[in-house]
């Protein structure tokens, strides 16, 4: 399509294009693992990478690359899902402030602002001992979630707000335009590049907290993920042993990881940046 | 007669554009001859697109990409010599900024510094160009010079946001004239402004040019304006310059048809009657048409109209037309 | 006589500033105004005088602080706006701002047409889409599926007119539809205003700070200075013979497009602007080539001289004065 075509002129696009889905294929190969990854012992422990053992075995005699395959997919879905959560909460929160005002606005704004206040890594900590035991890959998602959409909503909310001013959603109300299908159509193309940049920003937050928490033992330390990885890594003291195999794939993927999502936000925001938009059309 | 204190020779500029792999050149000044004279208010009037700001960048030598100078030259009568712009280095070019040329843009606040109260922002202006070193001599120069012109002195202790728009605008036409320059360029100083301001703005502008006898190069697509204070004008078209005549005769014998149009297409009071505007729109300096710009819209187009450009015909002693039906 | 609307001692306070000090502006103070069916009613005054204020109560977008607004022989509520905007549509400024640059222009009118129930189908839609575009001089063809940075700006404001009568309303509220036009194409847009009156009697409501523009297309003329109406009546009358030492200020300081009638004389300008709204008496007492003690205390009646209305102390019965000016 032309717009992959013109993305893909921004070489930072086509990096993090490529990047993301080599770790995709990676997240996705994780089906066709051979062993169960909660078990342990089931190879032998501490081999150097090698052609039956592609990055080695870790001192919990885990397969490195099947448990990397693991560890991709999961963290992916929970920051999926922390991602997405908190963008339909932030949306929702931010346009109903912004549009409405007044008290609503007030309300809303109190509690999101409240959110930003208390000292979230605190919170997050103390909640994520006390809900550990049911803790798992969705908990943790919304858990993060819950935490993650108090500044989106603000950003949102301001666009909102200075769209509303602009004369064309004045066209709109005298066309017959109700509010909801105006905030909808009228400000979501201004509000997309928004959404989108937030929603990998926020993705890569909730990666780097999951590392945060699993290197703090405060998730379930069976389930593989890139933090439990690491954790396991340090915790066998991986590094002082030498088994650099097993230490520096989940610090490797999560970097490629953070960086691809970072050059992807910037690249796709620049993109749809209405103003750049407004300049394609001209040159058609 | 007149000296010439600035002029151009078929002059170039285009703005090369690059967006998303396509490569776009916008023709804004397109072969471009003027002739300016000293002791004057010349003109220049056209509508939005016609490349009349980018003209007035030429003219001061302000050419940064995107745009470039394509050809031509913009030269100077400055004591005996003509100088071309272009072989100034930009030490040159600053020191004329201001002491020879000054230039108004649209918008009075780019020139302000919005955190210094402007006593300060004359004295810098002092500094940097006469050179004088003590604050009371560049003060006590200000202070003259706002005083000479009318405006009320306490406005030099106020912050640019604490005046009002029109006052705003004065301050910065005051500024540019405080080094007495030879020529003064503002670019549609009037625009956005209220009636009653406006005429302050414009009559501060003709008292500048009585006291100093210098050139006002004057931008504004408003035709009253004009009117009241240009003494020659130069109506621009899609680019190019297609009719300049002594300001009477321009409204009272327009011989290009879109100044025919435009001239007819004016409100007057006391007279109800229908009147036309120009039909059709401005072309896009993107995309112009063959031959005479014009000619779309051009309602005694002839065929040669759509093939060439006609050049200039001097119809009268000052009063040249770039039209295929004046011709003969 | 049928009044399209009526507009009754209308008043909006601003107040502005922070929780310490604030300032109230009176930015329409008690204006009264109607407008006849099939009439072009112009608002003039400069920029701050309260005529977009005016216009934003009269189209919903503002509350009023006190006044009446009132269409048709019915009172506006908040409630009311959809039969309303029916009856009266707007067009603004910047044409440019007046539809989203990132959707097509189009999608506004199928928007009107869906939800003023206009059509039963899309092909009728387009057929009465089509129908107003060639009122304003252009076509489905040329206008379909683009964008509003692919329109000159004179274009889109025909456009904009064009949407605006999809209603068929009989009021327009045309905000200041020009003053971004060039000069050429303003023309075309006014007499476009001219051919609603005359051919389908729609009334506008002309908004301008270009009196030259409105002495050509209005039949009458309110001038407005800081919230107030100072003078209005006839346009013939109001600006060729104006009254009010302001509307002969503005008069005299419209720069006509003749170079034999220069200005003559100096003009003096208010250096704070905001000091003319707190005044007491007469606003323009300050700058006023005529004023009196009076002026500086009491507010001006409203005196009636022959079809005029001036606002102003010398046209009461004890202060006659000569009521011919001539230029």
């Amino acid at each position: 399509m032309r717009i992959l075509r013109d993305l893909f002129r921004d070489y930072r696009f086509a990096f993090s294009f490529c990047a993301l889905c080599a770790l995709l294929l990676l997240a996705l190969s994780s089906v066709f693992a051979p062993d169960d990854p909660t078990l342990w012992a089931v190879v032998p422990r501490d081999l150097k990478p090698s052609a039956q053992h592609w990055l080695g075995t870790s001192s919990k005699g885990q397969d490195v690359f099947w448990q990397a395959t693991f560890a991709v997919r999961n963290s992916l879905i929970i920051s999926l899902i922390a991602g997405i959560v908190s963008r339909v909460i932030a949306v929702l929160i931010g346009m109903v402030a912004g549009y409405k005002g007044r008290g609503t606005d007030r309300v809303l704004m109190f509690i999101s602002d409240s959110l930003l206040v208390i000292p979230l890594f605190l919170i997050i900590v103390l909640l994520a001992m006390l809900v550990r035991d049911i803790m798992n890959l969705v908990t943790l998602g919304l858990l993060l979630a819950f935490f993650g959409w108090a500044w989106d909503a603000r950003v949102i909310r301001s666009q909102i707000l200075s769209l509303r001013e602009r004369e064309f959603t004045q066209t709109a109300i005298l066309s017959g335009t109700s509010t909801l299908p105006l905030v909808l159509k009228e400000y979501m193309p201004f509000a997309t590049p928004l959404i989108f940049s937030t929603l990998i920003n926020n993705m890569s937050w909730a990666i780097g907290m999951e590392i945060t928490l699993a290197i703090l033992g405060l998730v379930n330390l069976d389930i593989p993920t890139l933090g439990t990885m690491l954790q396991w890594a340090i915790s066998y003291q991986a590094m002082l042993l030498g088994y650099w195999w097993w230490l520096l794939t989940p610090i490797v993927l999560a970097v490629l990881l953070f960086v691809a999502l970072y050059w992807l936000s910037v690249s796709i925001s620049e993109y749809l940046d209405p103003r750049t938009r407004v300049q394609r059309v001209g040159a058609r | 007669m007149n000296q010439t204190i600035l002029r151009t020779e078929q002059l170039k500029a285009f703005y090369v554009l690059d967006i998303h792999g396509t490569q776009k050149v916008v023709k804004a000044v397109n072969e471009i001859d003027l002739d300016i004279y000293e002791n004057e208010v010349y003109g220049i009037a056209g509508e939005s697109g016609c490349g009349k700001t980018t003209l007035l960048k030429a003219l001061v030598g302000a050419i940064e990409p995107p745009l470039r100078l394509i050809g031509g030259r913009v030269l100077y009568q400055m004591s005996g010599e003509e100088i071309d712009v272009a072989s100034l280095d930009e030490e040159e070019k600053r020191q004329l900024r201001w002491e020879y040329v000054s230039y108004v843009p649209q918008g009075s606040m780019s020139v302000l510094n919005p955190v210094i109260k402007l006593k300060e922002t004359y004295r810098d202006f002092v500094e940097s160009h006469a050179g004088r070193n003590t604050r009371e001599q560049a003060f006590q120069m200000a202070k003259e010079h706002i005083a000479e012109l009318g405006l009320p002195l306490k406005i030099l202790d106020a912050y640019p946001h604490q005046l009002s728009g029109g006052m705003r605008q004065r301050v910065t036409i005051a500024l540019a004239a405080l080094l007495k320059p030879r020529i003064i360029v503002a670019d549609e100083p009037t625009t956005a402004l209220d009636v009653v301001v406006q005429r302050g703005v414009v009559q501060l502008l003709k008292e500048i040019q009585r006291k100093l006898e210098n050139t006002i190069v004057l931008v504004t697509h408003d035709m009253g304006v004009q009117a009241n204070v240009a003494d020659r004008i130069g109506i621009m078209y899609a680019g190019k310059m297609v009719e300049e005549a002594p300001t009477g005769r321009i409204f009272g014998e327009p011989l290009h048809p879109y100044t025919q149009y435009l001239i007819n297409s004016l409100p007057r009071f006391g007279d109800k009657a229908t009147r036309e505007g120009v039909p059709g729109s401005p072309p896009s300096l993107l995309n112009l048409p063959s031959g005479c710009p014009f000619h779309p819209r051009c309602p005694h187009a002839l065929d040669i109209c759509t093939e060439q450009m006609p050049g200039h015909s001097n119809v009268e002693r000052n009063h040249r037309v770039a039209c295929w039906l004046a011709g003969e | 006589m049928e009044k399209l609307l009526e507009v009754d001692h209308l008043t909006k306070v601003f107040s502005m500033g922070s929780m310490i000090s604030r300032i109230r502006i009176t930015a329409t103070d008690n204006v009264s105004f109607y407008i006849k069916p099939a009439e072009i009613f112009a608002l003039a005054g400069e920029s701050g005088c309260g005529k977009t204020t005016t216009a934003r109560m009269i189209l919903g977008f503002e509350e009023p602080t006190s006044g009446v607004i009132v269409h048709n022989g019915k009172r506006t509520t908040e409630n009311g706006r959809v039969w309303f905007t029916e009856g009266v549509q707007a067009i603004f400024q910047d044409p440019f701002g007046t539809f989203n640059p990132l959707r097509t222009v189009d999608r506004y009118f199928f928007e009107t047409v869906q939800n003023y129930k206009l059509a039963r189908n899309k092909k009728e839609a387009i057929g009465l889409i089509d129908q107003k575009l060639k009122a304003v001089g252009l076509s489905y063809e040329e206008f379909a599926g683009k964008y509003p940075s692919e329109f000159s700006g004179g274009q889109l404001q025909r456009v904009s007119t064009a949407r605006a009568l999809l209603t068929n309303p009989t009021l327009l509220i045309a905000d200041e539809p020009v003053s971004m036009v060039d000069a050429s194409l303003r023309m075309s847009i006014v007499n476009l205003f001219k051919k609603l009156k005359e051919e389908f009697g729609v009334s506008v409501l002309y908004i301008t700070h270009d009196l030259a523009t409105a002495y050509y297309v209005s039949d009458r003329i309110a001038i407005m200075f800081r919230g107030n109406i100072v003078e209005m009546g006839p346009v013939e009358q109001v600006l060729l013979g104006p009254r009010h030492p302001y509307t002969r200020l503005l008069r005299e300081s419209i720069p006509e497009a003749d170079p034999q009638k220069r200005w003559s004389g100096m003009v003096k300008l208010s250096d704070i602007e905001h000091e003319e709204y707190l005044r007491q008496g007469c606003r323009f007492a300050g700058r006023c080539p005529l004023v009196m003690e009076i002026c500086k205390r009491q507010v001006p009646p409203d005196v009636y001289v022959d079809d005029v209305l001036v606002k102003c102390h010398k046209y009461t019965g004890d202060n006659p004065t000569s009521s011919s000016w001539s230029l």
